[in-house]
Formats: C-alpha cells, sequence, structure tokens
C-alpha cells in the first residue's frame, strides 16, 4: 500500500481527521509556551518590581479600556536606536505583574515602557485634554473627559483580589487598605500618603491633575504613565549571568 | 422561491427541548440585570434577555400553530442565505469604520475628543467587525454550504445551526458595543471580556458539532478537502480561544476580568493565539473556501489530490509555531524567537504550494479569467495569497522584522492579505452563492462585478502602497542618525511624514468601501430575479437550474 493510500483513513473517518489535526496543532504552542514557565532564565531576577499601586491599577485600567496599546508599545527592543531614543531595553521582570501584558504592536505614537518620570504632570494633563496643544503635529484623540470622571466607582480591593488569584502578589494588607490608598495617593496631604509610599515602594504621592477636589480618571491615568519603567534601578541592574541576553 | 416543507417528530421533540434552555438563559440574564451595579453589564444582559426572548416566542408560536419540526426540505438552504445577507451587512459596516479610522488618522479632529467614537475603541470595532463579523460569517455560510453539498445531506441538527447563526451575530453586537463603551481585554483580536467569550464559547462548540454531525452522516465515502480545512479552522480556533482568553472575573456581576497569564508568558500566548488567527481563521478557513468554490466555478477538479495531502498537514502544523515572529527582540527568550523565525520561513512553502494548488485548477481553462469576472476576483485573492505570504515570511527573518515592526510595514501586510485575499475570496464566495441560493438563472450583473473588481483592485494598490512605503520611510527614520551620532529625527517628524500617506490609504479605503456598496447593490438585485441586459458577458457558468435537490427526509 502507498503512502497515500494510507491516507485515506483521514478521509473517510471524521474523528480520525478531528483528533489528528488537534495532535498535529498542539505540538507547537507546547513547545514553545510551556518552557516559558519552566525555565528560570525567562524572567530576569532583579529589584524593584512590585505591584500596581490601587490608584495605579485603576489608571492602567483606564489605558487599557480607552486602548491606549492600539498605538503605544510598552516594549523597548534590544536595537541601538530604541535604546537611545526610550532608554533602556525592557526586560521581562518589568511587565510580570501585567494582567495582561502591554507591550503593543504597532507604534502611531512613541514607546511609553519608560515615559515615567519624562514629563511633568502639568504637562501629561494639558497633552490628555488636547494633544495638539502641546504637540501641535500630533495625532492622538484628546480625552478631556477623563477630568470629570471620579477615579472608580466600585471597590478596587475585588480587583487586588483577582489579581492575586491570577498570582499577582498583593498582600491582606494591601487588600485592606485598597481604598484609602486609592484616595490617598491623589492628595499628598491626606494622612495616609505616607503609608501609600511604604506599601509601593517608588508610588508618586501627588495631586495629578491639579484639581484637589476630586480624585479622578486623569489623577488615575497619569499616576500609571509617572511609574511606567521607573522600578527597576539600571544604574545597579547586573545584566550579566542569568540575566545576560 | 420553492419551499417544500417537511416535519419531523425528531425536531418538534427538539424544539420542545429547546424551550428549557430558553428560560435558563432568561433567568441568567434576569439576575445580572438585578444584582449587577455596572450599566454595561446591564445593558448586555439586557440584549441577552431580549434575545433569549425572540427565541422562545419563535418557539411557542410554532408550537401554538402546530408547526413546530417544519423545515425545508432538501438542503438547509435557509441558514446560508442568512449568512450570506449577515456577510454583506457585517462586511459594510466593517470597512467603513475601517475608512473612518484611516481618516481619523489623517485628521485627528475627527476623533470628537469623545470617549465612545475614539481610535483606540474604533480600531478593535474595526478588526472586529471584518475579521469576526464579516470573515466568520462567509465562513459559517460557506462551510454550511460546501459541507452539505459535499456530503450530500442536509445540514445536522435542526435548530443547530440556526442557534450558531444567531447566537454569533449576538457575539458580535456584544463585543461591538462593549468596544465603545470602554469593555475590553485588550487583547489583539480576543477583545471581548469574559462573558462574551464564553458565550462564544458555546456557539462555537456547538458550530463543530454541527459541522461533524453532518461529516458523519455523509452520502459521499470520502471527506472532500474543504472540509478538512474548514474543521482544522473549527477545532483549532477553538483551543486558541479557550487557552488564550483564560481570565478571572473581578465579579460575577461585573464586566471586568483580568487575564490569567501574565507579561512574557502572555506576550507569547497572545502571538500563538493572534498569528493563528491569522493562520486558521484568515487562512485555513477561506482556503476551504478556494478549494470548494475555485474548482465549482471553473468546473475543474482541483489540480493536485496530493498536493491537498502535503498543503494540509503541512500548513496546520507549520503555523502553530510562527507566533515569536510578532516579538522580535522584545524580552521573550531567544530560543523562542530562533524556532519562531525558522518554522515562519518554512511556512513559505506549505503556502505557495496551496496557492499553487488553487491556481493552477484553472489550467484548461484560462480564458474563463477573460470572460468571468468572479473567477478573475477568486484567481486575484488566491494572487494576493502568495503575495501576502511571500512578504510575511520576509518580515520574519529578524534583520527585517526590525525595521518592519511596529510600523505602518505591518499594517500593509495584513492589509493585502485582507483585502486582497480574505476580502476577494469572500466575494467570489458571495457572488456565486447568491444565485445559487435563491435559484437564480445568473448575477444581476456581471459589469457590475467588472466595476467591483477594478475598484477594490484600484483601492488596494493605492492602500499597501501607501503602507509599504510609510512603513519604510517611518522604520529608516526611527534609526537614523545624523553625522554628530545622534538620532536625527524626533518622534513627531516621524509622524508628521505619514501625513500624505494616510491620505492616499483612507483614498484607497473609501475606494473599497464604493466597490462593496457595488457588491450590496448587485447581490440584492439578484435575489430579487432581475437580471440587467447583457447577453454578451454571460458565459455559461453553474445555474441554480443545474443544482439537484435532495430528497425530503
Ligand atoms: C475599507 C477597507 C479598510 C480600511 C480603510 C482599513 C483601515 C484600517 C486602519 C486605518 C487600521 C489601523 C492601522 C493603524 O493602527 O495604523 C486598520 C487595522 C487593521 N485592519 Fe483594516 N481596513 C480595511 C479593511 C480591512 C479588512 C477587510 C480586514 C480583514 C479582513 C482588515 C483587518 C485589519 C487588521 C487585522 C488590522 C490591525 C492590524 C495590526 O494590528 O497590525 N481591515 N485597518
Ligand atoms: C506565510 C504566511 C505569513 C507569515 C510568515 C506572516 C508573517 C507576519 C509577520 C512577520 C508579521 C509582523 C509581526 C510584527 O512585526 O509585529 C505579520 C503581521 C500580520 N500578519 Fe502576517 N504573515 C503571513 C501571512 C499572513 C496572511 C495571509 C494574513 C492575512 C490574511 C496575515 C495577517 C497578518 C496580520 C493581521 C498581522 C498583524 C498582527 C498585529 O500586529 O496585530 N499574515 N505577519
Amino acid at each position: 500500500m502507498s503512502a497515500w493510500a494510507k491516507h485515506k483513513v483521514f478521509e473517510t473517518k471524521s474523528m480520525v481527521l478531528l483528533i489528528g489535526t488537534l495532535i498535529v496543532v498542539s505540538i507547537g504552542g507546547l513547545v514553545e509556551i510551556m518552557p516559558l514557565y519552566f525555565l528560570g532564565s525567562t524572567i530576569e531576577k532583579v529589584e524593584g518590581i512590585r505591584p500596581y499601586s490601587p490608584l495605579e491599577l485603576v489608571g492602567r485600567n483606564i489605558y487599557i479600556r480607552e486602548g491606549c496599546y492600539n498605538c503605544h508599545s510598552q516594549m523597548i527592543r534590544s536595537l541601538r536606536d530604541e535604546v537611545e531614543r526610550y532608554g533602556p531595553y525592557s526586560l521581562a521582570a518589568e511587565s510580570m505583574y501585567d494582567h495582561p501584558f502591554q507591550w503593543g504592536s504597532k507604534r502611531t505614537g512613541p514607546d511609553l515602557a519608560r515615559v515615567g518620570g519624562k514629563y511633568s504632570d502639568e504637562w501629561h494633563v494639558a497633552h490628555m485634554i488636547d494633544p495638539r496643544d502641546i504637540v501641535p503635529g500630533s495625532i492622538m484623540p484628546g480625552y478631556p473627559f477623563l477630568m470629570k470622571t471620579p477615579a472608580w466607582s466600585s471597590d478596587i480591593a475585588d480587583d487586588m483580589r483577582a489579581n492575586r488569584m491570577a498570582g499577582v502578589p498583593y498582600t491582606d494588607a494591601m487588600i485592606a487598605a485598597a481604598s484609602a490608598d486609592l484616595q490617598a495617593q491623589g492628595d499628598p496631604d491626606s494622612d495616609g500618603a505616607e503609608a501609600v509610599a511604604q506599601r509601593y515602594p517608588k508610588a508618586v504621592v501627588r495631586d495629578f491633575d491639579g484639581d484637589p477636589e476630586l480624585v479622578s480618571e486623569m489623577d488615575a491615568l497619569i499616576a500609571y504613565l509617572q511609574m511606567l519603567g521607573t522600578l527597576v534601578d539600571f544604574s545597579v541592574y547586573d545584566a550579566a549571568g542569568d540575566n545576560l541576553r | 422561491m420553492n419551499i417544500e416543507q417537511v416535519r419531523t417528530d425528531r425536531a418538534a421533540l427538539g424544539e420542545l427541548f429547546a424551550l428549557p434552555a430558553v428560560a435558563l438563559v432568561i433567568a441568567i440574564g434576569v439576575a445580572e440585570i438585578v444584582a449587577t451595579r455596572d450599566a454595561v453589564m446591564t445593558f448586555h444582559a439586557g440584549l441577552l434577555v431580549l434575545a433569549a426572548g425572540a427565541a422562545g416566542l419563535w418557539l411557542l408560536l410554532r408550537r401554538m400553530g402546530g408547526r413546530a419540526g417544519e423545515h425545508e426540505a432538501g438542503y438547509n438552504h435557509a441558514v446560508v442565505r442568512a449568512g450570506v445577507i449577515a456577510s454583506m451587512f457585517w462586511g459594510v459596516a466593517g470597512f467603513l469604520v475601517g475608512d473612518v479610522i484611516a481618516w481619523q488618522l489623517a485628521y485627528p479632529v475627527l476623533n470628537f475628543d469623545l470617549p465612545w467614537t475614539n481610535f483606540g475603541r474604533m480600531r478593535p470595532l474595526h478588526t472586529s467587525a471584518v475579521i469576526f463579523a464579516f470573515g466568520g460569517n462567509v465562513l459559517i455560510a460557506t462551510s454550511f454550504f460546501a459541507v452539505q453539498r459535499t456530503c450530500r445531506t442536509r445540514l445536522a441538527g435542526h435548530m443547530a445551526p440556526w442557534f450558531v447563526f444567531w447566537g454569533y451575530q449576538l457575539f458580535i453586537v456584544l463585543a461591538a458595543t462593549g468596544y465603545l463603551l470602554g469593555v475590553t481585554q485588550s487583547k489583539e483580536y480576543a477583545e471581548p471580556e469574559w462573558y462574551i467569550d464564553l458565550w462564544l464559547t458555546v456557539v462555537w462548540v456547538v458550530y463543530l458539532l454541527v459541522f461533524l454531525g453532518t461529516l458523519f452522516k455523509r452520502k459521499e465515502p470520502h471527506i472532500y478537502v474543504a472540509n478538512w480545512f474548514f474543521l482544522a479552522f473549527i477545532v483549532t480556533v477553538a483551543m486558541l480561544h479557550i487557552i488564550n482568553n483564560a481570565a478571572i472575573p473581578v465579579s460575577w456581576t461585573g464586566t471586568k476580568s483580568y487575564i490569567l497569564w501574565s507579561g512574557v508568558q502572555d506576550a507569547m500566548t497572545q502571538w500563538w493565539y493572534g498569528h493563528n488567527a491569522v493562520g486558521f481563521f484568515l487562512t485555513a478557513g477561506f482556503l476551504g473556501i478556494m478549494y470548494y468554490f475555485v474548482p465549482k466555478r471553473v468546473e475543474r477538479p482541483v489540480y493536485s489530490y496530493r498536493l491537498s495531502i502535503v498543503h494540509f498537514w503541512a500548513l496546520i502544523f507549520t503555523y502553530i509555531w510562527a507566533g515569536p515572529h510578532h516579538l522580535f527582540y522584545t524580552a521573550l527568550p531567544d530560543w523562542a524567537q530562533t524556532l519562531g523565525m525558522t518554522f515562519s520561513i518554512i511556512l513559505w512553502m506549505p503556502s505557495w504550494g496551496g496557492m499553487i494548488n488553487g491556481l493552477m485548477t484553472l489550467s484548461g481553462a484560462w480564458d474563463k479569467l477573460r470572460t468571468d469576472p468572479v473567477i478573475r476576483m477568486l484567481v486575484v485573492s488566491v494572487a494576493f495569497y502568495g503575495m501576502s505570504t511571500f512578504e510575511g515570511p520576509l518580515m520574519s527573518i529578524k534583520a527585517v522584522n526590525s525595521l518592519s515592526h511596529y510600523t505602518d510595514w505591518t499594517i500593509g501586510h495584513v492589509h493585502s492579505g485582507a483585502l486582497g485575499w480574505v476580502g476577494f475570496v469572500s466575494f467570489g464566495a458571495l457572488y456565486c452563492l447568491t444565485p445559487w441560493l435563491w435559484q437564480r438563472k445568473r448575477l444581476y450583473s456581471l459589469r457590475l462585478v467588472e466595476w467591483h473588481f477594478w475598484i477594490s483592485t484600484l483601492g488596494i494598490l493605492l492602500y499597501i502602497t501607501a503602507m509599504w512605503v510609510s512603513g519604510i520611510l517611518q522604520g529608516l527614520m526611527w534609526r537614523a542618525y545624523n553625522s554628530l551620532g545622534f538620532l536625527e529625527y524626533s518622534f513627531i517628524e516621524t509622524v508628521e511624514a505619514m501625513h500624505p500617506f494616510y491620505i492616499i490609504r483612507a483614498l484607497g479605503g473609501t475606494l473599497f468601501v464604493f466597490g462593496s456598496l457595488i457588491m450590496a447593490y448587485n447581490l440584492w438585485r439578484t435575489t430579487r430575479g432581475d437580471e440587467a441586459d447583457e447577453t454578451i458577458m454571460h458565459p455559461e457558468v453553474a445555474s441554480a437550474s443545474a443544482l439537484a435537490k435532495l430528497p425530503a427526509e
């Protein structure tokens, strides 16, 4: 019997065709995805990576909701021009608590992986309200409505619990203080401000949007933008050994 | 239209058992409405209740009228007709949204600075509308048609095919309204949130069962090659969908969830999914269309049976590995990047094998390219397939990708595949199907098909050439250094340089939309049985009279 004739079994038995197909299409994914969970070298050993503070998490959710990832990447590739334009290339560790990741696939606007600390809060507020007011040639949409909406209507602690179930190391103390921390991070004069900075090292505590009345979605989004790429101290990061790339 | 009615007791019993299922769905919907504090959830649960209510009412009315279990005799063409109409509708809508966002990139005032109209929310609306709403409906319609004809049996299930059709439309409406209201997972081509994903899973499993069930009761000894591709498309998409979308909802009464995977693992899972959304949704499924409609329309057998076998297994095996070509030079480990690059380049071969099999099916009938614009559309689609599957492996070479990634070059590549291949092969299939399904002798007008063909082709050429130039320009500007060793251009200078190309692209898109409107008009006139006076243009193509009807079950 020639090899071609043997193929007949796939053409005459639908279940054999189905199972054969399933096996053939499973292999590639298994080989490429599974090891990423077991190989220790996949994620670099670095100091400083922490879960998002409640206000940052809300900001990140707004980033997702508005679809910013459609135009902005958060992944600096290990190429000379990118490192010079945006800063040290992105580490896997820097997105290890990102559910889901926000690396993006298109740069209609610049990469944002290290935008934190690059501009002032005032710059961000004005830019988000009307991008062409700050950068005349920009084609980014304006988001003035963020100023008017309160940062969160329901309980952010529930979101942190869901994240914890997915593997983000939020502590009980963090979850218990979630709402208080959310308010305090947008209000530097409040009592809780110091606690936020303690629970979330390097978290920026400020009235981001300049409106002390309301912790708005604008506050949250800018809190998120201002921390992007700031957690790892690259002056002490060791890119050798296991971390070599 | 000739509708012979038959009634079977089994089908009537099925309709009876469907009522509790409908009641359950309504109960879930109402419970959500009562419990949720999330306005979008209220809205979506309301849609679910309305849809289930309509289905329930329909079932009840039939029961009361003593018509339960009644259906058309022979092939189930009614559900395919519905699929054709839905394809045309979502096609025009999706292309239109694509053109709107193309103009937004040229003139940002068109974002209107509102939540619901900004580019970030509209772009997923476009991609989902064209891929899942347009492409998905084309695939459901064509697979349901082809599997019946090639198995010479009626589609399995009495209500199941209709559940697949309407359930899928509900999925589209939930997903689309969700994006505009800000409900998204942000995973490209997998943006719908957890509850919409669950709904799609149910619909998809029924789709698989209907397809398998039809294969099961076939009256032909062999399963025709088009069905291998349709089947691979359906099961693989199920696998990809479930794994990539695994998520933890914040609460059962809220829209928001967090994806189970994170960071680099999530990136790999996403592009394993994303590339194979291309490979199985936009390729394997549409190759099924090629393998059925090209031979049918030119009235020749597929060029090579052995090539079909090699094509099938090589294609489905290789595609799955290619995901990492979306992640070159990122934080994905090198070994995975290397695997992705290797398999992506290999992928060129099965892809071209398939293209050759499709094109050579015309051997001995090349003259039909001149006389039948529908065949020309099908053939040009296969040529575009060849082009984008040459370009793809080229872009999968790391050095090339370092330039093309993140730029409009990717967008150009996408649309040569999407407009040229997916678009044209779908148009060809719809032009074939409409006269067959509505039992008309021919299309209303082949001259209008000619117009559609040339206008769309011009549109595609404008689109992809503009994106090649802008993409390569952008990539080169990003990495340009001046004589002092500093980066030559600020980012905003590279944005400004794109402006003229964005206008050209949007004009190309406008032409493409216009072409699709011509098509919609032509198909509508065809369904009414109108015939334009153009006798010279009509060769004898497969006509409705040639299609035998099956005896009643
Ligand atoms: C009138 C026709 C169309 C126009 C004007 C159009 C326009 C656009 C525009 C402006 C974008 C955004 C590009 C960017 O972010 O820079 C886009 C993205 C996209 N379109 Fe279309 N489109 C059209 C038809 C289609 C069709 C028929 C398909 C698929 C069957 C399709 C699939 C996609 C995909 C997958 C993307 C995302 C690409 C990526 O993320 O890399 N489009 N389209
Ligand atoms: C041999 C076949 C193919 C290969 C190896 C291939 C390869 C590639 C590569 C290297 C990219 C760029 C990834 C990046 O830099 O971000 C890409 C993007 C893309 N390709 Fe292909 N391609 C193939 C065929 C096709 C076909 C036939 C279609 C459409 C029907 C298609 C649709 C897409 C889409 C939608 C994207 C954009 C994904 C995104 O970034 O959102 N590809 N492909």
